[in-house]
């Protein structure tokens, strides 16, 4: 998949801590830049959805590596 | 005013499972962009206390998942809510779920408002300086005055 500027490993975390992780993360980072979250919840695989239509932010894509999922999030 | 959408919700329940939704659906609404308020009232303020000590307990609570089946009259003996307790972190910590005090610090961080029933505190004779400094407080009136303009108003 495409490139990232930024990774967030959230592996084993439990909802909501993923996405408060990855806002804490783009809030470091300049607007057009993209962020890859790695996360194991199964939950996140929607939840990254709904932050991203909710936030404004671009949910490139997701992608799924066994019981781990990718995501990647352009910030707005 | 700004134009962010705003949560309020009211906190009163002070055990430990019930801690999580108003500090999970507020930070989560912080992280979305809410405008965040919580008013903790009556047991709710055993959440802004600096030294967190929350315990669960299965008694009154049918629907605990328990790791073997314990006879409603054990679970009253002494002691045993605060294993269930330490046995409740123990699991949660495990499963990747936030402690109350890292839910509480995101809240803190993300500017979630955070008001204290001044009734209940008198009420109980709490002392503030035994709540977390951030904390303001207020009353129905205060209250009605952040959720009168919310976009979502929830009691928990």
């Amino acid at each position: 998949m495409a490139d990232y500027n930024e990774e967030l490993d959230a592996s084993g975390l439990n909802c909501p801590l993923p996405i408060l992780r990855a806002k804490k993360k783009l809030n470091t980072m300049e607007s057009g830049q993209v962020l890859r979250i790695i996360a194991t919840d199964p939950g996140s695989v929607k939840d990254f959805d709904a932050f991203a239509k909710q936030t404004g932010n671009t949910l490139l894509s997701t992608e799924e590596e066994g019981d781990k999922y990718a995501f990647f999030i352009k910030k707005k | 005013m700004s134009d962010e959408k705003k949560l309020a919700i009211i906190a009163t329940k002070g055990s430990l499972d019930w801690a999580y939704p108003p500090l999970i659906l507020a930070s989560t609404a912080s992280a979305l962009g809410y405008e965040t308020e919580i008013f903790f009232t009556f047991y709710g303020l055993a959440m802004l206390k600096k030294k967190l000590n929350l315990q669960v307990s299965p008694l009154g609570n049918p629907a605990m998942p328990m790791p073997m089946p314990v006879p409603v009259i054990m679970q009253a003996m002494p002691g045993m809510q605060a294993m269930m307790s330490s046995m409740m972190k123990k699991t949660m910590k495990k499963k990747g779920v936030a402690s109350v005090e890292e839910l509480r610090d995101l809240c803190l961080e993300a500017e979630v408002r955070m008001v204290a029933c001044q009734m209940t505190v008198d009420l109980f004779d709490f002392d503030t300086k035994d709540f977390i400094d951030e904390v303001e407080y207020g009353g129905a009136a205060t209250f009605f005055e952040f959720a009168g303009k919310s976009d979502i108003c929830l009691y928990i």
